[in-house]
């Protein structure tokens, strides 16, 4: 084929041109830098942003919702069978909190080949008593190891180590906002008191920082036993079981088959956060809209050159015809400025972008939800880059495509008796 | 002695801003090796009869036959390629892309062709632009030559493909008597010394004296096909 030939014609005629083309090929560049900057900003935002909740959140959660049994004692009253019961002032069943059976649940929950981890955990209301003073708080009974491996726990203590909590008998690592208001230091002794009035001394050994300052005005952890035994409950008592699962995208449906298998309340990640969803997918859709807006300004930058550049170059696009060029062979050319002019426009536009996001990369930014991160969030997708090489792609020939057309369809009888 | 051309019957009309009919049932041959010149009054209708013959107009009835072959119910790119490798234009204007050199220039319909390698092709372009003395001028742009020297570079690239047959239209028209001159020694020496086939539309009738046979047109028909 000639497609040599028609390279080379359509590169003299680019160079013939070169400033107007640069011009329309730093349109391309410009909108290929903002669009992969954009896109890797914003979604090294949204991984940062789910992160402070998916890394956090269990895919999957047991737990029992406090509520009246469904058997209720009229229920088993021989006389009554079979009658409507109006029953009154149904009150909850506070051990309805506790899983039964959780020690056989973590096992089977074990055995599954969908499930990465778990993490038992005991969640309780208790008062930190500082003084004459008592705060509301909550208390998480935890496994420290089994929640930093699937949770990243240790992320987010700021002081003292999560192996302390095992380590150290009768141990807690408090939010950094419950530890303000109790002026405490690691090291200090707490006195804890459960709704149901035991007290426990606990030493303090750390702090976290969770990044939900509410969270962390009330929260703090403990170990599993440490929080059994300040209840006086028997080792099998748990409240929650977390389920971290290899493939999120399973977790509605894996949680309502746990449901009914294991009778207790299950509530996946997406349920728990929908509005998290919705915020990712807005952030997405914002930068993928103002890619776009910028390519198609770009494109009709291109589409501007190249109507002029067939307006200029009539007679020679007519004496091609005559010289036996075909329409096709003209169109190609054409198409082919456009295409080069997207190519270089945009692999530049990918450089610049590359460049832009690796400065905003270097950007400071701390923030004391979020002790992990010291400079902005940057996501260096290459999906980015090939979905910004496309679109260019895409773009220039569609904008090349008609002038290329028009091209093609000259007529070179008319061109030549107009002279 | 065969048939390089043959029209048979030609008509065609125009239909804007009003109907008429501007070539009326023309008919004639031109032999291999021929030299022809086409001359007339302005407005004869030799252009419109010119680009029929040269295949770029298709809106006409009638046959037309080149090398025995009929160009009716070909393909835009099947007649692109017969104007290619069997037709050499040269206009009254150049048309010479001022992006390339005057040897590029003159490749270019060569290279299309692509039935020789690129430096036969370039060895071939240097050959005819030295029949037309324009051997010092490869490497210059086009915008850098006299209108003369555009023109005979003009008929360098028509000559590239070794074409079944030349057609010009006023290739004169711009130029001063010498230069006009020299552009009718080269058709001429063209035709008695290589034997290439020429159809020359033209004004000037000592130019058509010059030539092996002239035909010519009154308002759209032949009047006079003499024989020299
Ligand atoms: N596109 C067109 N539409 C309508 N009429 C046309 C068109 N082109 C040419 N004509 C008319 O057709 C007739 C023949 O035109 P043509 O260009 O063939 O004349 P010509 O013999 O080449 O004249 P000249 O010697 O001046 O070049 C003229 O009367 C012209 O006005
Ligand atoms: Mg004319």
């Amino acid at each position: 084929m000639n497609i040599r030939l028609i390279a080379e014609i359509a590169r003299s005629l680019l160079l013939a041109r070169f400033k107007q083309t640069l011009v329309a090929a730093i349109g391309v560049t410009f909108s290929i830098t903002m669009f992969i900057t954009l896109l890797s900003f914003m979604t090294g935002l949204n991984n940062m942003l789910d992160s402070l909740i998916v890394n956090r959140t269990p895919h999957i959660r047991l737990y029992n919702e406090i509520r009246p049994s469904a058997e209720q004692p009229v229920n088993q009253y021989e006389s009554f069978k079979g009658m409507h019961h109006f029953i009154h002032s149904i009150k909850p069943k506070k051990d309805l909190a506790n899983i039964r059976n959780s020690l056989a649940i973590m096992h089977s929950l074990k055995q599954d080949k969908r499930v990465m981890g778990i993490a038992p955990k005991l969640s309780e209301q208790v008062f930190y008593t500082v003084g004459t003073v008592d705060l509301t708080g909550v208390i998480n009974g935890i496994d420290p190891e089994e929640e930093s491996r699937l949770f990243f726990f240790h992320d987010y203590v700021t002081t003292g180590n999560t192996a302390d909590l095992k380590n150290t008998p009768n141990s807690i690592i408090l939010g950094k906002g419950a530890a303000e208001k109790m002026m405490v230091e690691p090291g200090d002794v707490i006195t804890v008191t459960t709704v149901k009035g035991n007290k426990m001394q606990l030493k303090v050994v750390g702090f976290f920082q969770s990044g939900l300052a509410d969270f962390d005005k009330v929260n703090s952890y403990t170990s599993i036993a440490t929080a059994q035994k300040m209840m006086g409950e028997a080792s099998d008592y748990i409240t929650d079981i977390q389920v971290k699962l290899y493939d999120i995208n399973l977790a509605p449906a894996v949680a309502k088959e746990y449901s009914l298998i294991y009778g207790t309340e299950a509530l996946d990640i997406q349920t728990a956060n929908a509005q998290f969803e919705t915020g990712t997918f807005i952030r997405t859709l914002i930068s993928y809209t103002v890619g776009i807006t910028l390519l198609i300004v770009a494109g009709f930058g291109i589409y501007n050159i190249l109507n002029m550049m067939i307006y200029e170059k009539m007679d020679s696009i007519a004496i091609m015809k005559a010289t036996g060029f075909s329409g096709r062979d003209v169109k190609m050319i054409f198409i082919g400025i456009a295409l080069s002019i997207g190519l270089f426009g945009g692999s530049a536009g990918l450089a610049f972008g590359y460049g832009l996001s690796s400065i905003i990369d270097l950007i400071p930014f701390r923030t004391q939800a979020l002790p992990t991160i010291t400079t902005y969030p940057v996501n260096y997708n290459p999906k980015f880059y090939l979905i910004g090489i496309v679109f260019s792609l895409i773009t220039t020939y569609l904008s090349g495509f008609f002038p290329a057309k028009k091209a093609s369809r000259i007529d070179p009888v008319i061109i030549i008796r107009g002279k | 002695m065969e048939n390089a051309l043959e029209a048979r019957d030609i008509i065609k009309y125009f239909h804007d801003p009003v109907s008429f009919q501007v070539i009326k049932k023309i008919s004639f041959e031109i032999k291999k090796g021929e030299f022809v010149s086409i001359i007339g009054k302005s407005g004869c209708g030799k252009s419109t009869l010119l680009y029929i013959l040269s295949t770029m107009d298709t809106e006409y009835e009638g046959a037309l036959l080149i090398d025995g072959e009929l160009m009716k119910n070909k393909t835009e790119r099947e007649l692109a390629r017969v104007r290619n490798k069997k037709i050499g234009f040269v206009f009254q204007f150049h048309y010479l892309l001022n992006e390339f050199t005057v040897l590029k220039n003159v490749m270019l319909p060569g290279m299309k062709l692509a039935e020789r390698p690129l430096d036969e092709i370039e060895q071939m372009a240097f050959e005819k632009l030295k029949i037309l003395g324009m051997e010092k001028h490869v490497l210059k742009k086009p915008n850098q030559l006299s209108g003369g020297e555009k023109q005979r570079v003009a008929i360098a690239r028509a000559l590239i493909n070794n074409p079944l047959i030349i057609m010009a239209d006023e290739p004169t028209g711009n130029l001063d008597k010498r230069n006009s001159e020299t552009v009718l020694e080269i058709f001429s020496r063209l035709a008695n010394e290589f034997h290439q086939t020429l159809l020359i539309v033209t004004h000037d009738n000592e130019f058509a004296s010059r030539t092996h046979r002239i035909i010519e047109m009154e308002d759209g028909k032949i009047i006079s096909p003499l024989h020299l």
